[in-house]
């Protein structure tokens, strides 16, 4: 089935803690030089961050929506500390933003609004589809470790429920979250004085094993994969199953290039194959993987049939 | 309980057992193994496929091992003398007292392994059904193969548990 | 010791196997909590759990005892393949469990909609770990019981108390997965099993172990080495998240997530009963009836003294614990995290 202009190409939030300056620099190109229709803003990994950006948030959703592109503002993941609930109370309060809850405690705030569902929000299911659409739900980004079979039932159901679907496709693939900060841990400190070492690392942390294979990349409270997720060959059976959005994980380095690949892909300009080649040569220094998808080890690559 | 005894009562096993002929065992481990086999059909239905792996049980204190094949149909459990021993899925080893006790559902398998009073090689996920399948027989193990021999059996057993008593003194406050 | 006026806890205890469960009631279990030999919960192991009829003989050898069955159905059904949940639901309700603990959004909706007085549990597996999350799954689902997550300090949970309408209930002895409960693919990213969609934590499928002369033990899971435990040294689960790692900024492998240790809260017993939790949880349904008889008869004899104003002390826990070491966990203070 030809992918048809419907397919939305997506910027996921920057999971990492880039400096101000580099968030905004690399929001600003976006808006500039690539055709993105939706690009999540706001911090999901830890609330200790938000003061770094939050001033930026105004200047650069103006300048996003001057350039057609929708913003969503996503939540916290992890929320337990007074500081977070307030920051996701806060967020979930103003009316004049689109929100991604990517925690129950914001799902609270949002019952009966209309919000989008977050990958962090485990949307395995129809049944849970159903809910969440009766609670306001209008858009859902499904779990990475998903497998592509059991996005055909959400795929129909969708239809039913007016809810549209969403998956990511490029970027380290988050595994974990924890109530433990991992980086401060790295450096011998806690997180209450863990003096934002996040920062020292716009990819994570490498994590390698006793063998010296390199494994997972510590980001704060979240572990994420080494490998980096690329599903370009996968776009267009996903399409054919009902995902209408296709999002990319912000890496540090070429994602305007990564972006504007993905939506030659899209436009039908460039082959799968090509773009795959050209996305490992400016990409992240870490092997492709789509293991999850083909229901396999998350961390393989599966040749593309 | 002061090193000495403990090292005499680990080595007491092996000075029993270091002359017997292999071969003598043979009836004796078969009648066993059915007799298990037959009583305890709720143990290789646990097992599942696994039913059909081979276990060595390696009682690391005596001069030889067991391969035990669960395999209800044919089952078996043979003596070998470790450096003769056939290709087997798994291997679970320890003192033979550990063992007994794991078995017997006194001792904690994990707690074994945490202080490395076990060792588990092969495929684990068949050491671990069987470890399961075990700690679900409800009574003991040991009663059983003690009561296959009767009286001189019993005897026997219940020697192997004062000596055993002796050993693990206090850690684990057993009410049943 | 002010121990007239603390509620007397439910003592909440695991069963892997029907052993077990006799095993743990007869030891004073005021509940134990099983679930089916198939994906629909956590502990979906080789060997574990329970067939249909074994349930049944399990929930009429609890009631006889007066004792009750927490039915733990705590994982996510992936889409198209809710039918297994469906049907274990069903049997549980069918056979009369006095509660389901469940984690799945989508599995507290069945319920909800096709067995409205189902009494619910929610999993420590939701991960809902603020007030608002927990109001909204008891708004949503008429929750009856959270069962937190590991992550808060005894003063968060008092706090947490007084702003959610339901019980509740808290691990105090047992292993601790250090990530966010049902917020974990590691195991997928690894082996291809997942602990959300199949129930499986490093599955002993994808398990190595390999012991060399000297006794040092290597442990693997899928083709990554997990850990090196040397000769003596004590030796933990073969999980990801109790792995020894190198990064380039320390000269060591450091155990980057946690050490290999369990979780024991003897000491903070009459802490947790003031800060208003009914239910004691005890891990370990992978563990054996050993295992079982030992910690449910110690946390027996720790609650009745409590109650009764003494102050029972409590050591030989430590031989059952992973690595041989235990911990508070976060429930001692904010520098767990």
């Amino acid at each position: 089935m030809a992918m048809t202009a419907l397919s939305k190409l997506t910027i996921g939030p920057i999971l990492f803690h880039w400096p101000a300056e580099q968030k905004r620099d690399f929001y600003f190109r976006i808006a500039d030089e690539v055709q993105v229709d939706r690009v999540y803003i706001g911090e999901v990994i830890c609330g200790k961050r938000v003061p770094y950006f939050e001033q930026h948030y105004e200047e650069v959703a103006r300048r996003l929506s001057a350039a057609d592109i929708d913003v969503v503002y996503s939540t916290l993941s992890e929320v337990m500390i007074r500081n977070d609930r307030q920051i996701v109370a806060k967020l979930c309060a103003d009316e004049s933003i689109n929100i991604e809850a990517n925690d129950a405690s914001a799902l609270k705030y949002l019952a009966g609004k209309k919000h989008a569902a977050g990958p962090f929000l485990n949307v395995y299911n129809e049944w849970t589809m159903s809910h969440l659409a009766r609670n306001g739900t209008t858009h859902i980004t499904l779990p990475p470790e998903l497998p592509g079979q059991a996005m055909d039932t959400l795929g129909a159901k969708s239809k039913d429920l007016g809810v549209t679907l969403e998956a990511q496709v490029y970027g380290r693939i988050p595994l974990a979250l924890s109530a433990r900060c991992y980086h401060a841990r790295a450096h011998d400190r806690v997180k209450d004085n863990c003096q934002l070492v996040c920062e020292e690392d716009p990819d994570g942390l490498d994590l390698s094993t006793l063998a010296g294979e390199p494994f997972l990349t510590v980001n704060g409270i979240q572990t994420l994969s080494h490998t980096c997720l690329n599903l370009v060959h996968e776009m267009n059976g996903m399409q054919a199953k009902g995902i209408s959005a296709f999002r990319l994980s912000p890496q540090s380095h070429n994602m305007i290039e990564t972006a504007q690949l993905f939506r030659r892909v899209l436009n039908k300009e460039i082959d799968a194959a090509e773009a795959s080649a050209r996305l490992a040569e400016n990409g992240l220094d870490a092997p492709f993987s789509n293991g999850f998808y083909h229901q396999e080890d998350g961390c393989r690559w599966v040749e593309n049939q | 309980m002061d090193p000495s005894h403990k090292s005499r009562l680990q080595n007491l096993p092996r000075i029993l057992f270091a002359p017997l002929p292999l071969p003598l065992l043979e009836p004796i481990l078969s009648k066993v193994v059915c007799t298990i086999s037959r009583n305890r059909p709720e143990l290789t239905n646990r097992l599942g496929v696994h039913k059909y792996k081979s276990f060595v049980i390696d009682p690391t204190n005596i001069p030889f091992a067991l391969l035990l094949q669960p395999n209800p149909d044919e089952p078996s459990l043979r003596a070998y003398r470790r450096n003769q021993l056939p290709p087997h899925d798994a291997r679970i080893a320890g003192t033979l007292l550990t063992l007994l006790d794991m078995v017997d559902g006194k001792l904690d398998g994990d707690a074994l392994f945490f202080t490395r009073d076990l060792i588990v090689e092969g495929d684990t996920e068949a050491v671990v059904c069987l470890r399961n399948a075990l700690d679900d027989i409800e009574g003991s193990i040991a009663n059983d193969i003690a009561d296959i021999f009767k009286t001189p059996g019993r005897a026997a057993l219940a020697a192997v548990r004062r000596i055993k008593g002796e050993q693990h003194g206090s850690y684990e406050h057993d009410p049943a | 010791m002010e121990a007239m006026s603390m509620i007397r806890p439910e003592l909440v205890c695991p069963a892997g196997t029907p052993a077990s469960l006799r095993t743990a009631v007869d030891a004073g279990a005021d509940a134990v909590y099983c679930g089916f030999q198939n994906a629909t919960n956590a502990r979906n192991f080789s060997g574990l759990n329970f067939t249909t009829a074994e349930m049944r003989g399990g929930v009429d050898y609890a009631h006889d005892k007066g004792a009750k069955l927490l039915l733990a159905i705590n994982t996510f059904p992936p889409g198209g393949k809710t039918d297994l949940w469906k049907s274990a639901i069903d049997d549980g309700v069918c056979f009369g469990v006095d509660a389901l603990i469940v984690a799945d959004i989508g599995v507290a909706e069945y319920v909800s909609q096709n067995h409205p007085d189902q009494r619910l549990h929610l999993s420590v597996q939701a991960g809902a770990s603020s007030a608002e999350a927990i109001q909204y799954y008891c708004e949503s689902f008429n929750i009856k019981r959270v069962v937190l997550p590991r992550i808060l300090t005894v003063k968060e949970i008092k706090a947490i108390h007084d702003e959610i309408p339901c019980e509740i209930e808290a691990f105090i002895f047992g292993n601790i997965g250090m990530m966010a409960e049902g917020r974990c693919s590691l195991t997928n990213y690894i082996t291809g099993v997942s602990t959300n969609m199949d129930g499986v934590c490093s599955p002993a499928s994808h398990v190595k172990y390999e012991e060399d002369k000297a006794r040092n033990l290597m442990t693997k899971l899928g083709d990554f080495t997990v850990d090196c435990f040397s000769c003596g040294e004590n030796a933990g689960y073969p999980t990801v998240c109790k792995g020894r790692y190198l990064v380039d900024h320390r000269e060591e492998p450091y155990y980057a997530f946690e050490e290999p240790v369990s979780l024991n809260l003897t000491s903070l017993l009459p802490d947790l009963m003031q800060a208003g939790v009914t239910a004691l949880k005890i891990e370990g349904r992978q563990r054996s009836r050993a295992y079982v008889r030992s910690v449910v008869s110690a946390f027996r004899k720790a609650v009745d003294g409590y109650m009764a104003g003494e102050n029972p002390e409590l050591s030989g826990l430590l031989a059952l614990t992973e690595g041989h070491r235990e911990t508070a966990g976060a429930f001692g203070g904010k520098k767990w995290r």
